[in-house]
């Protein structure tokens, strides 16, 4: 009896060790198999395209906006699940959300594992739509990687069928080729947002042309931050956030394509000497470090001294708003001291995708119909991609909100985003911006010196990507 | 059969009951062990949705570690680990003496043994994140602290280095006192009341009875708590993390061994992380030898323990 | 029986001691319990001692949020925790007893091996980890996260220290002349001794294995088998569209409770285990 449980277990063993010992031998192939076998993919495209559609699409996102778009307006949706997990269209198709959040990579860390196993993955299980965000959109428009279909493949010509969408978004969802890769129903030109009830105190006015007289540049920007000052507000919350108006003024990418180095564009660095001066001189709130943490809600708060935020519209609708604690009417919109763009989700078909004709579909409702556009703007607050749609909205009182004390935003939205010079992109930016404002913040704080800050850049931009060899500093 | 038995060797039955120990340890730390050790002779990473290698370069990754930061980041996680250990083990001991001492009969010992539990429960993420908020320049405690009088404007707690650093202390030893005390107090009820009844008539005070009774027995245990602390303080990295969002601020002055890791593993850069696991189990290889060395240097090979047994036996006889 | 005024100030001095540290250790919690309580404008009105009237409405937004399944969550974690102390603490106990109680060849060098690798951080080796279960088809499964637990040499010390000083080898002499078999003396009589320690380290494993971050954030992949602490961490990532803290305090206090009711059923155990141990001597 002994004998036979010493046996076995001794057989189990040994199994245990053979099955282990080719498990770790093929360790290394698997992901050579797996990028290989994603550009096969590809080659299917056209193939299910000319087959049936598949009974589920895989749509991955960050969070629910997407979906919320798609429910407003795509005319095949049935119902969704009370969870927002599934959405049922009316031919039965069930579209499945897959929601991981944006912040610290998570998204784009599922999303990556999941495209890697794209090839292998059942049709049921394969993405069919994938969004990402305009700091990290180059790195899926990518030409090599090809895991975003051109949208001339899914019968989509982005000359006629988006012709009326603002051309820098087009531009931003392009591959180095210049072939479109995806599509927006957003467009995130910037705005200044302010306090009311601060304006009237100070300037003895709260309208918003006569206040964007004084915010229409960085030079009136700094004569206003004084006056500001002078009676115990401040201009700005935190350093973090003129970053975008800098940033989006650079003349060259931070990593130019096939290069390996980090150039940092003088812009960068007159934002560095700019926020050291603005902070020095008290315009800033020392306590707020950064965005999206809780000292920068506490910011939009009825008890904070902070005058005014730099926001594009989903910030209103989904920063402001929530944070604000007040009456509504307390906020307006006016002019920001440099035209800018911040944000942008953009709607990617994925390589492999058993569902074209939805998908084509998809993409048509939410990002090329201008009524559908329309009704987007007047439900969410979105400024969206419809160049003549958003000249009517501009003028139209009817997209007038209670939240800004009837004033209608897109007046201000429009001609900003008729003056977004998009800055060239990379596949790095969301390292860069984020790792650039981090490594200074310490030099804000007084904690390092300026030379101590770039080296920290340096370190950890290497980190987070190990192919970077050198960075570039401006003279 | 029942004769037989005294000569039965009862070896086997030692290498049935650990066998499953032995297999599981193999199959799944010892082959992910030797599978990073690999890689950590690779050029391996991942470029966007790329993946760059596995290319054989020999031992550039340890190389280019040494130049890096490295040697800091293990002295960050030294200098917070000693900020939340030491506060830690002397409250630990001070409470578990006074637990363990019948005649001091704390009220409510069962309460206050359960609250000073409580901060273990709490995953050190959420309570990382908890304290993020509270201490937080507009948070709470800023102004609960205000409005005390105690100060004049908030206090920029994690603006500072030295700020940071108790801050994760304070929690290492939040969350982490009441488990020691546990412990200790398990070994010191665990000593014999003869030795303490005797120490009485001696005329032992309690700091002697502390000093000389107590804590040379519970040497094993403290030994274990050391160890067990040095490895945890080591792999300290959830409550950093989340504090400073991953980025050790300021100045990387929070930034930890493991953390420094999770960024490698982050990008996907599998030789750098393989090298700098390498060197991590070298480090906790060294710290729990010399740990180990002291606890038990008087009692190399277990012999006192062994007298101690048989002391015991013997006492269960005379019974 | 010296004298009382020492032994009075003494005291005096220990429940300062306890109380400050209780407080310390309340706090907290109870500015979790009270943000809770409160809505996300409430929240951003600043600290509030008394607590507010949002408590189900923030539990039903948690309850209702698809995007971080709690409760399923709280189901994986529970399901993990309770296998894996099971596992540990048993195992552990049969390993340790195995090196205790027999004589072998190889004993020496199994024990010296265990207390070589007692120093390992799992963090070490997570990389291959992750790859060695890839390839045995366990990604995004439970079962990595409550296996590996058979082989915790930390739990191993504790008990083999535990048996070295509280189990005589002539009691497993004696069940032996009784004609026990090894197996059942281990069941029946190693284990009933062992009581309080695998009360003690079922406790930690159960704790540990409830709060463990890295592992399962690198093995879960789908949201139906996350457990609570990766759920609490993308919390802490949730972005503009998820812009309420008053959620975000009712998730933790939602993810911290199933533990300490568990704690509180397990903790009468523990304490009178100790006590039990120490009459025993």
């Amino acid at each position: 009896m002994k004998k036979k449980i010493v046996s076995t277990l001794l057989v189990a063993a040994m199994v245990a060790g053979t099955l282990t010992g080719c498990g770790s031998k093929n360790n290394s192939e698997t992901g050579n198999t797996a990028t290989g076998d994603a550009k096969d993919g590809a080659t299917e495209t056209a193939v299910a395209s000319d087959g049936d559609e598949g009974k589920v699409i895989n749509i991955y996102s960050w969070n629910d906006e997407f979906r919320t778009r798609v429910e407003a307006v795509y005319p095949e949706v049935e119902e969704t699940s009370k969870d927002g997990t599934v959405t049922t269209l009316k031919d039965g198709t069930e579209i499945h959300w897959i929601v991981n959040p944006n912040q610290d990579g998570v998204y784009q860390q599922k999303l990556d594992e999941a495209l890697l196993q794209q090839a292998d993955a059942p049709a049921d299980e394969k993405i069919d739509i994938f969004l990402s965000e305009t700091d990290y959109v180059n790195k899926y428009t990518d030409a090599d990687a090809d895991v975003a279909i051109p949208l001339t493949d899914l019968g989509i010509d982005p000359d006629t069928d988006l012709a009326n969408q603002y051309s820098f978004t087009k531009v931003v969802a392009s591959d180095a080729n210049g072939v479109q890769r995806g599509s927006t129903w957003q467009c995130c030109p910037g705005v200044l947002a302010y306090r009311r009830d601060i304006a009237r105190e100070v300037f003895g006015t709260d309208d918003p042309a006569a206040i964007g007289e004084k915010t229409k540049d960085w030079d009136a920007m700094k004569t206003t931050a004084e006056e500001l000052k002078a009676k115990g507000y401040y201009t700005f919350s935190s350093y973090a956030d003129t970053f975008r108006l800098y940033g989006n003024s650079i003349a060259n990418s931070w990593v130019q394509p096939g290069e390996t180095t980090v150039t940092v564009d003088p812009k960068i660095m007159d934002w560095v000497d700019d926020s050291k001066e603005w902070l020095d001189a008290g315009y800033l709130d020392k306590t707020v470090k950064g965005q999206f943490n809780d000292d920068w809600n506490k910011a939009m708060g009825s008890s904070s001294k902070v005058f005014s935020f730099l926001l594009p519209a989903w910030g209103i609708d989904f920063v402001l708003k929530p944070n604000w604690d007040g009456a509504d009417g307390e906020w307006a919109v006016t002019t920001p001291p440099q035209e800018y763009n911040w944000g942008g989700s953009y709607v990617h078909a994925c390589t492999g995708t058993d569902n074209p004709e939805h998908v084509k579909e998809i993409i048509l409702a939410v990002t090329a119909d201008e009524d559908n556009l329309l009704k987007i703007s007047k439900d969410y607050s979105d400024f969206t991609n419809t160049q003549s749609g958003m000249q009517q909205a501009a003028t139209d009182a009817s997209f007038a909100s209670e939240f800004l004390g009837g004033q209608n935003p897109f007046e201000y939205f429009a001609p900003v985003a008729e003056g977004i010079q998009m800055a060239p992109l990379s596949a790095y930016d969301q390292g860069c911006v984020e790792l650039i404002q981090n490594a200074f913040s310490d030099y804000f704080q007084g904690d390092v010196d300026y030379d101590k800050a770039k080296e920290n850049f340096e370190i950890a931009i290497k980190e987070r990507y190990p192919e970077i060899t050198e960075v570039k500093w401006p003279e | 059969m029942k004769t037989k038995r005294k000569g039965v060797s009862y070896a086997k039955w030692g290498y049935i009951f650990i066998i499953p120990f032995f297999l599981i340890f193999f199959i799944f730390s010892m082959i992910p062990m030797v599978d990073t050790v690999r890689y950590s002779f690779f050029e391996y990473y991942r470029s966007g949705i790329k993946e760059i290698g596995p290319n054989f370069i020999g031992i550039e990754n340890y190389k280019s570690l040494l130049d890096s930061d490295m040697i800091k980041y293990a002295g960050n996680t030294l200098i917070m680990w000693i900020i939340g250990f030491v506060p830690q083990i002397v409250i630990a001991l001070l409470l578990a003496s006074w637990f363990a001492d019948v005649r001091l009969k704390i009220r409510g010992e069962r309460f206050f043994k359960a609250v000073i539990y409580l901060p273990n429960l709490i995953m050190a993420s959420a309570f990382a994140m908890l304290f993020f908020t509270m201490f937080s320049t507009n948070g709470p405690v800023n102004s609960i602290l205000m409005s005390l009088g105690w100060i004049k404007s908030p206090i920029d707690f994690m603006g500072s280095v030295l700020g940071t650093r108790s801050l994760v202390g304070f929690m290492n030893f939040l969350m982490w006192f009441g488990n020691t005390t546990i412990m200790l107090m398990a070994a010191i009820m665990g000593i014999s009341t003869d030795i303490f009844e005797a120490s009485d008539l001696d005329g032992c005070n309690s700091i002697q009875r502390f000093f000389y009774i107590t804590l040379p027995m519970i040497r094993p245990i403290l030994a274990y708590t050391l160890i067990t602390s040095i490895i945890g303080g080591l792999q300290m990295f959830d409550v950093p993390q989340i504090l400073t969002n991953g980025k050790g601020n300021p100045d990387r002055t929070s930034m930890t061994l493991i953390m420094f890791l999770n960024s490698h593993l982050k990008s996907k850069n599998y030789g750098m992380a393989g090298a700098l696991s390498v060197f991590l189990f070298i480090i906790s290889g060294i710290l729990c030898f010399v740990a180990y060395r002291i606890t038990n240097d008087s009692d190399p090979d277990g012999s006192k323990a062994a007298a101690k047994r048989k002391k015991k036996e013997e006492r269960k006889r005379r019974k | 029986m010296i004298s009382k005024k020492p032994k009075r100030i003494q005291n005096i001095f220990v429940y300062a001691v306890l109380i400050v540290l209780s407080f310390m250790c309340l706090f907290f919690f109870y500015i979790l319990i009270i943000n809770a309580t409160r809505s996300h404008a409430d929240l951003q009105k600043g600290f509030s001692a008394l607590p507010g009237t949002h408590f189900l409405e923030n539990l039903k937004n948690v309850a209702n949020d698809g995007t971080f399944p709690m409760f399923r969550g709280i189901l994986n974690s529970l399901i993990v925790s309770g296998c894996s102390a099971a596992l540990c603490t048993y195992f552990s106990a049969l390993t340790a007893y195995g090196l205790y109680a027999y004589e072998f060849k190889l004993k020496k060098a199994a024990f010296t091996f265990i207390m070589a690798i007692l120093v390992m951080p799992t963090q070490v080796t997570a990389m291959g980890f992750l790859r060695l279960i890839t390839k045995m088809g366990l990604y995004d499964s439970l079962l990595p996260l409550i296996i590996p637990s058979i082989a915790s040499p930390a739990v191993f010390y504790f008990m083999y220290s535990y048996l070295q000083s509280s189990l005589p080898l002539s009691l497993v002499e004696a069940a032996r002349i009784d004609g026990s078999g090894e197996f059942r003396t281990f069941n029946q009589i190693v284990m009933p001794i062992m009581k309080p320690a695998i009360a003690v380290q079922a406790i930690f494993t159960f704790v540990g294995s409830w709060n463990n971050y890295f592992v399962p954030a690198l093995v879960i992949q789908s949201k139906n088998k996350m457990t609570v602490p990766i759920l609490i961490a993308t919390l802490r990532g949730a972005d503009y569209l998820t812009f309420d803290m008053g959620k975000v305090y009712m998730m933790i206090f939602v993810a911290i409770i199933p533990i300490v009711i568990v704690y509180l059923f397990l903790s009468k155990y523990i304490i009178a285990g100790v006590t039990l141990g120490g009459v025993k001597e």
